[in-house]
């Protein structure tokens, strides 16, 4: 007989969904089946299950084949190299838990590492703008209950959050929108005719590039000043529409993702975007929301908020926390070649840096902590497999509008595979042996 | 031989995550992000059919990817690459003093390369950092 896990949290993308359904054979091991994830959560939860999966550590050889090891000789492989660099830097953080977050910072403290996210490539300078302007923002269940008009600017999210509109933004029956979609209008900026764009009422296929010119119009739009012909590719008379389609909500709400963050202009483009929502407030109530991706991006910001008082690119190389985007986010350090030891965990930097900061990790002692064989972890100099966090351990989680959501534990991993929780403890206690001059 | 000039953007795609969940080593994951996706009137310029291998060029490097047509188009002059190693390979590293690099709007010419593979992510990422592609 199987059993049904209910109220399951999907350790995705920051939609967290947590009405997951797991079906679970009877000695709770093996998991069966997956309800109402969409197609990328059912598939996360799925390959955990992988018969092919690394289940020991593995130290890469001089040949570049993996050779495995015992996770006591992992623990002291990656305290010995943190104990030893001047100035390592611990990087991801995005899909663990605030638990496994708040150890890593510890040792990051003690050995004066920089700790830096995810978003030092996704909402880094999201982040930027907002310590820079403040945002008027709320929760997802606002949005459900109150938003009529949806606008996702430079954001995909029938791609990148599948659920988020049939559990949020456009769809559900809400308590003031009892209508679902047919009560709100959705607007989607962004170059390409996307599948989110397909499905909206007005799309403003944007020239790649001029969010912020765009931005601006529609801000001019908004006190009927005088607007050129033609901005960014957008004819002034449906830049007005727009306008008026937006003044004339009850609740309305600014969704955007990489679209603004990645291009140039990159914090400008979201200053404008939140000053946008301001001048909105004038005439009806209207917030912004960034689109986070990795499904705890948004707690790692949360954990290194309390604890240094920021929210990624942390530089504890000098005893205090500075922060300085441009000159203490990774991609910066790593092309610099400032830090001389890397240490990777709940993120893949080997996909998704740019290839010249990949290179510089290959060149450094690494370590990375992964339940994936990621290209990350093929030129790490050494590779520790974990337990999959909302799959086979619980943990805290914050979801893309801040709200904390505990994840669930679903089936045991593997047997003598350790937590991120476990092996940074150990890491830790093994730190602490050698600061106080053991060896 | 004919060549292209695009500006290409990155990004996620449902493919892209569900092979990313399902394992980077696996095949699934070379065919939903090795691509580019072009607009059908841009292959039609550069004179390729659908599923033809493509050398892509920026200022920062150069990978071979297949070239799909755009599913979410149109978008003449505008190239997708999903997010992952491929696009990684040619995306310009510069962040201006925001941490961030430029994954959008990076300028890059495309060529027809129909002998060449298409790498998987492993492989093409430790060759890059071994300096052997
Ligand atoms: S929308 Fe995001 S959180 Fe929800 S099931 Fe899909 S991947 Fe998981």
């Amino acid at each position: 007989m199987s059993k049904v896990v209910t109220d399951v949290i999907c350790p995705f993308c920051g939609t967290l969904c947590d009405d997951i359904e797991v079906v679970v054979s009877d000695d709770g091991k093996k998991i069966e089946d997956v309800y109402n994830a969409c197609a990328i959560g059912a598939e996360k939860f799925l390959h955990a299950q992988a018969p092919d999966r690394v289940k020991r550590p593995r130290m890469q050889q001089p040949d570049g084949s993996y050779k495995e090891v015992s996770y006591d000789e992992a623990v002291e492989y990656t305290a010995q190299m943190l104990y030893k660099a001047k100035k390592p830097l611990m990087y991801g953080w995005s899909s663990t838990s605030c638990e496994a977050q708040s150890i890593g910072h510890e040792i990051a403290e003690k050995v004066g590492a920089v700790v830096d996210n995810t978003a030092t490539v996704c909402h880094g300078t999201t982040l930027i703008a907002v310590q820079d302007v403040g945002i008027p923002s709320c929760t997802l269940g606002e949005i459900k209950n109150r938003a009529d008009r949806i606008i996702f600017w430079g954001c995909n999210p029938c791609h990148a959050h599948p659920r988020h509109q049939s559990r949020y933004s456009v769809f559900p029956r809400g308590f003031f929108t009892n209508k679902g979609h047919t009560n709100r209008k959705v607007i989607v900026v962004d170059p390409r005719v996307t599948d989110t764009a397909k499905l909206a009422d007005y799309h403003y296929q944007v020239e790649q590039g001029r969010d912020y010119e765009l931005l601006s119009a529609f801000r001019v739009a908004l006190r009927n000043e005088p607007l050129p012909e033609v901005v960014a590719g957008i004819p002034r008379e449906k830049i007005i529409e727009g306008a008026e389609v937006m003044k004339s909500g009850r609740f309305g709400i600014i969704f955007f993702g990489m679209g603004v963050t990645q291009s140039l202009s990159k914090n400008h483009n979201i200053d404008n975007a939140i000053s946008l929502t301001k001048d909105l407030n004038e005439f009806t109530k209207f917030s912004i929301m960034a689109m986070r991706g990795h499904y705890n991006v948004t707690g790692s910001g949360q954990v290194l908020g309390w604890q240094f008082g920021f929210p990624f690119s942390v530089d504890l190389s000098r005893g205090f926390a500075r922060y300085n985007p441009g000159e203490t986010s990774s991609n910066d350090l790593l092309v610099r070649g400032e830090v001389d030891a890397v240490f990777v965990i709940g993120s893949d930097p080997g996909a998704h840096f740019p290839i010249s900061s990949v290179k510089q990790i290959a060149k450094l002692p690494s370590v990375c902590v992964d339940p994936h064989i990621t290209p990350t972890t093929e030129i790490s100099k050494l590779h520790v497999p974990v337990a999959f966090v909302g799959v086979e351990v619980a943990g805290n989680c914050y979801r893309m509008d801040n709200v904390p959501i505990e994840a669930r534990k679903v089936v045991d991993p593997p047997e003598g595979v350790l937590t991120d929780v476990e092996f940074l403890t150990r890491v830790n206690a093994r730190l602490d042996e050698l600061m106080a001059g053991g060896k | 031989m004919a060549k292209l000039k695009l500006n290409l953007i990155t990004g996620r795609t449902i493919h892209q995550g569900v092979a990313m969940e399902g394992g980077k080593e696996k095949d699934a994951y070379t065919k939903a992000c090795g691509i580019i996706e072009m607009d059908p009137s841009d292959m039609k310029k550069l004179g390729i059919w659908k599923g033809t291998n493509v050398r892509v060029t920026s200022e920062w490097g150069s990978v071979v990817v297949k070239a799909v047509e755009a599913t979410q188009g149109p978008h003449p002059g505008l190239a997708f690459i999903p997010m992952g190693p491929w696009a990684n390979a040619v995306v310009n590293p510069k962040t201006y003093s925001t941490g961030m690099p430029t994954f959008k709007g990076v300028p890059i010419e495309v060529e027809p390369a129909i002998n060449e593979p298409v790498l998987n992510s492993i492989q093409l990422v430790q060759k890059k950092c071994r300096g052997e592609a």
